[in-house]
């Protein structure tokens, strides 16, 4: 495994503790319990079987899902408690998302849809204009700036993706099998993207089926089998 | 079994119905309120549409009621009249004879005739018992319906005449001639019993002619039979035609108005069915996918979608027939009171029509996308999860995009232009909803104007009668106190054919007071605030055939001002106001000058107004007292100073014109006319039913909308899009919408007012005032152009909860 990050941080980003989610409040956790940290500038990958928990556990650190059990800090702030609308807050602050199917909106242009998550914050349209130029020109995508998202490629479309993901500068990048829908040259592209985020000092959880990608991005990796952590790279670096 | 009862395709289109309860509830709900909108809109045009004509047909009625002298005619010889070319069937003799009634409470009553007839039924004019039953022995009378109301009821009583040897006659039945052949039935034999004393009860005879379309038909026909009978013995007669204009005259009022309410009703009754049952079966294409994936043919698709729509459109239709019934029945009774037709119902052909029309619209709407679901392509189906991007409305993001409004809104207020076709039917239902708020407000206000503009005289809080009228005037016979100056039949009813022989005028005047004693009694009167007087009389007019009703005033009019539509009020002498018809009738206008002539003396007047009176036919002149020297007051109408009870100040100018002769009585506070209650109450209801389709359209846009984008609302809130902010969202993507809908609607609805109104004038033979045509205001217009905003927010609020609450992973994952 080649571990990008060589410090380690010691900041904790996410802390999860004693951390479980049930669906079916008669059946077997979807996930957990479980205790992980994330420190500042590591880049987590998360492997696992499909039904491992993988996308259970991207989904209580961007707070777009609640626990059964446990608390979930993300950023110095405990999120399982919070309201929705506190949430959104949280999320804008600090959270960034790439999804595997890009999930970009296809009527706003590449400019508008990475402008977007600014905006909802209030920013001012000049900066975040100037924010998503900024993105555009460091993800190589500016010629595309008003063009709509079903004109682009696969990888095209997932590095409007990724700026979209980083126009608020978020403490967390968090990526759902972003290569999973992109043929192999597109997904090496986004593999390079996130390797350089990484070196640039990003926090990044990144869910994947994809092992040479967790190898290629991750400072740090975690299998989940049955909703628990049946390994992680990190106490096996300690050992 | 049926085509889908049973069977995989079967199961496909029970669980398609039951799938989405929201827009089964939309489906089902906007049929059933914009059906039973289009029964009750449909039932009640229907019902004025020639009420007369209907009744008439029911009842057989009779072409010709004529009035034969018994002494010159006999029975034999007016029974062979039968047998005349132009007869077709005919009725009696029946003893006929005309009574002044006094009331249980010794007031005079209207004057009656009185028709001796064994039976309500027979071969013309069959009679329908409103209520009780017929007379069967002497003392009992079956009167008009009309005459009933508060005053007479089933078991009142009252005399033949204020004679001492009166008859006493208990009321036992109301009953309805559409031909108007009697205001009164009697037993044949209490007929002649009630007939002046030396003076044989005339005979009656109802007439069907082959041929009676014209009135140059019935008067060959008249012709006939005076000329079968001993010259002289036909007394007087009374055709069909003029009773039919007559009761025709109010019910015509109400037709451009219903049919106004009935448009709208239909015309959005077809956009929402079309928009909700389309938009259903649009939203189903993932799901159609499927079912072609594993072996559907696409005819079964469209068959399976076409049922998911009729299913509960089906039951919305069926409901909506039986809510529309129901809603109708009690309008149409009103309707029924209104205009003294026989018993009406929902006519059974708009029970028909009207679901299988719906049906119709609904099967369309359906196929339509149906059949572009059989066409997907299963691969393509799949894939898009969705209603696939056509890529439309990217403009309108990118423009509302520059907009300094927060983004959530801006990118609400673009969403519509993705769905063109959506959102015009939306828009269209916002319009025709903004429009019939706005029509309604107006209708209602207006109706609201006319009711306040009618019988001033009503508007003095009280009524000192001097008497001495010849005419049936205000303080004529024809009244009684307390109900001074309130017409005891229904407006426009002409007098039966037995009246003729009675000419107005002839009755036997009360005693009156000294005019003057009574002007100087009032004036005494502490709390007297402003007085006139009034007499009412016939009058001759140059150029006008028949009597006309005049009406002079004394004094201080005041609140006894009628509303002019044009010109002005007289102020003096020589000065006179009439109504719409006289100009009409007599081929003048304002600023011409008439020759009147009342009893003996003549004087020439000049026009200087047109007032706002539909009584009498339209045909009452009204002019300065001191016109005429003959003319004196019969009546005061005194308004009493601020807080001077109406009632003690009555009492105590009673006791003292008493003496005189004269009597005092305070006004009832006026009752709003039956007409004016039926419009307002079929307004509010057809406005509220309209309104609800609209907002069901709107709901049903929304949740589609919302449906379809809740995938992109996860993603948004995935990147921090609050609950708010989601909600501003939804509600923006309806309110440019909400505000063209109100643009367009209020000036639309204004227009159609504006249209609607002078033809109903028209319609019953009256322009009208500036009172009642411009109702509207500025403040007012204004908040009912925010109607389309309200209609549009009222219908997006669910779902913009429903996308605020959707947790963003469940969003997210949805396809």
């Amino acid at each position: 495994m080649t571990h990008v990050a060589e410090t380690t941080p010691m900041t904790p980003v996410i802390q999860l503790s004693g951390v479980a989610k049930r669906y079916d409040s008669a059946g077997a956790p979807a996930l957990g319990p479980i205790d992980l940290g994330v420190a500042k500038g590591e880049a987590l990958a998360v492997t696992g079987p499909s039904g491992s928990g993988k996308s259970t556990l991207l989904n209580l650190v961007a707070g777009l899902d609640k626990p059964t059990e446990g608390a979930v800090t993300v950023a110095g702030e405990r999120i399982d408690r919070q309201s929705e609308h506190a949430l959104a807050r949280f999320r804008r602050a600090h959270i960034g998302m790439v999804f595997q199917f890009f999930n970009l909106l296809d009527d706003l242009t590449v400019a508008d849809n990475i402008q977007l998550p600014a905006q909802l914050t209030g920013t001012a349209r000049r900066t975040a204009a100037d924010r998503a130029g900024e993105l555009m020109e460091l993800l190589g995508i500016a010629r595309h700036a008003r063009a709509y998202p079903g004109r682009l490629s696969g990888g095209e479309r997932q590095r409007v993706a990724v700026a979209r993901a980083l126009v608020n500068r978020p403490a967390l990048l968090l990526a759902d099998e972003p290569t999973g829908a992109l043929d192999t040259a597109s997904g090496q592209d986004v593999r390079e993207l996130l390797v350089d985020l990484h070196r640039g000092g990003q926090t990044i959880v990144l869910v994947t089926h994809d092992l040479a990608l967790a190898e290629a991005c991750a400072s740090r990796t975690i299998h989940l089998v049955d909703g628990h952590v049946a390994l992680d790279s990190a106490a096996q670096a300690v050992r | 079994m049926s085509r889908w009862g049973t069977g995989a395709l079967g199961r496909v289109v029970r669980s398609g119905v039951g799938r989405r309860r929201v827009q089964l509830v939309v489906i089902v709900v906007s049929t059933m309120m914009a059906v039973a909108s289009a029964v009750v809109a449909g039932s009640l045009m229907v019902a004025v549409n020639a009420p007369f004509d209907r009744a008439f047909a029911q009842q057989n009625g009779a072409h010709l009621t004529a009035q034969f002298d018994p002494r010159k005619t006999s029975a034999a010889q007016l029974a062979a009249t039968e047998q005349l070319d132009e007869v077709t069937a005919s009725a009696g003799p029946y003893p006929t004879t005309t009574v002044e009634p006094i009331g249980e409470g010794g007031g005079h009553l209207p004057s009656l005739t009185v028709v001796g007839r064994a039976e309500p039924g027979g071969t013309v004019d069959k009679l329908e018992l409103k209520s009780g039953r017929w007379a069967q022995k002497p003392g009992e009378i079956v009167l008009s319906s009309s005459f009933k109301g508060p005053m007479l009821t089933l078991g009142s009583t009252l005399k033949s005449s204020d004679a001492k040897d009166a008859v006493t006659l208990t009321v036992v039945g109301f009953a309805l001639s559409a031909s108007e052949t009697a205001d009164a039935w009697v037993t044949p034999a209490q007929a002649g019993t009630l007939a002046p004393k030396g003076q044989p009860a005339t005979q009656q005879m109802l007439y069907r002619f082959e041929q009676a379309d014209t009135s140059g038909q019935i008067t060959a026909a008249r012709k006939q039979i005076a000329a079968a009978v001993p010259s002289g013995a036909l007394l007087g007669s009374q055709s069909y035609l003029d009773t039919k204009q007559a009761a025709e005259q109010g019910a015509a009022a109400t037709v451009p108005f219903l049919m106004a309410f009935g448009v709208l009703g239909i015309v959005m009754s077809v956009i929402i069915v079309g928009s909700v049952v389309s938009g259903a079966v649009g939203t189903g294409l993932r799901r159609i996918g499927i079912l072609k994936a594993i072996g559907f043919t696409p005819r079964e698709v469209v068959r399976a979608y076409v049922a998911q729509a009729l299913i509960p459109a089906g039951a919305g239709i069926a409901l909506g027939v039986v809510l529309g019934n129901v809603l109708a029945v009690p309008l149409l009774a009103n309707t029924e009171q209104a205009y003294g037709t026989v018993s009406l119902t929902v006519a059974w052909w708009v029970n028909l029509v009207v679901p299988a029309a719906a049906l119709l619209v609904v099967g369309v709407a359906a196929l339509v996308p149906a059949l572009r679901a059989g066409r997907l392509r299963t691969v393509e189906a799949i894939a898009v999860g969705r209603a696939p991007r056509t890529g439309r409305g990217q403009w309108a993001h990118r423009a509302a995009g520059r907009l300094p409004l927060p983004r959530a809104v801006t990118y609400g207020l673009a969403s519509p232009f993705a769905h063109p076709v959506r959102t015009f039917a939306l828009l269209l239902a916002v319009v025709f909803g903004t429009v019939t708020a706005t029509f309604a407000v107006g209708l209602t206000q207006s109706l609201n104007a006319v009711g306040s503009a009618a019988d001033p005289e009503e508007r003095a809080a009280v009524t000192a009668i001097a008497g001495g009228g010849r005419g049936g005037g205000p303080a004529g016979p024809g009244r009684e106190p307390g109900t001074v100056g309130r017409e005891q039949k229904p407006a426009g009813r002409e007098q039966p054919a037995g009246r003729e022989q009675q000419p107005a005028g002839q009755a036997p005047a009360p005693a009156s007071a000294d005019p003057a004693k009574v002007a100087a009694a009032i004036e005494a009167q502490s709390g007297t605030a402003s007085y006139y007087g009034l007499y009412e009389e016939e009058v001759r007019v140059t150029g006008a055939s028949g009597a006309v009703r005049a009406t002079f005033y004394q004094g201080d009019t005041g609140s006894g001002s009628y509303e002019m539509i044009s010109g002005r009020w007289f102020e003096g002498p020589g000065e006179a106001v009439v109504p719409t018809r006289f100009f009409e009738r007599t081929g003048t206008s304002i600023g011409d000058t008439v020759r009147v002539t009342l009893g003996k003396d003549t004087q020439t007047l000049r026009i200087v107004g047109e007032v706002f009176d539909t009584s009498d036919d339209g045909m009452h002149l009204r002019a300065d007292m001191a016109t005429f020297a003959a003319a004196k007051p019969q009546m005061f109408q005194i308004d009493v100073e601020s807080g001077v009870d109406a009632v003690e100040y009555a009492e105590q100018l009673a006791a003292k014109i008493a003496p005189l002769g004269g009597h005092a009585v305070a006004q009832e506070p006026a009752e709003a006319e039956a007409m004016i209650i039926l419009l307002d109450a079929m307004a509010v209801l057809l406005t509220l039913m309209l309104v609800s389709v609209a907002s069901l359209g709107v709901l049903n846009s929304v949740v589609l909308d919302t449906r379809e984008r809740v995938h992109d609302l996860g993603v948004c809130k995935a990147l921090g899009m609050s609950p708010r902010q989601t909600v501003s969202l939804v509600l923006a993507s309806v309110a440019g919408i909400g505000v063209i809908g109100g643009l367009v609607g209020v000036p639309a609805g204004f227009a159609l007012h504006g249209y609607v109104l002078p033809v109903m004038g028209d319609s019953a033979g009256t322009n009208l005032p500036p009172s009642v045509l411009e109702v509207y205001d500025a403040v007012q217009l204004s908040l009912l152009g925010l109607a389309g905003i309200a209609i549009a927010m009222l219908g997006a609020m669910l779902p913009a909860g429903w996308a605020a609450r959707t947790r963003t992973a469940t969003a997210l994952r949805t396809e």
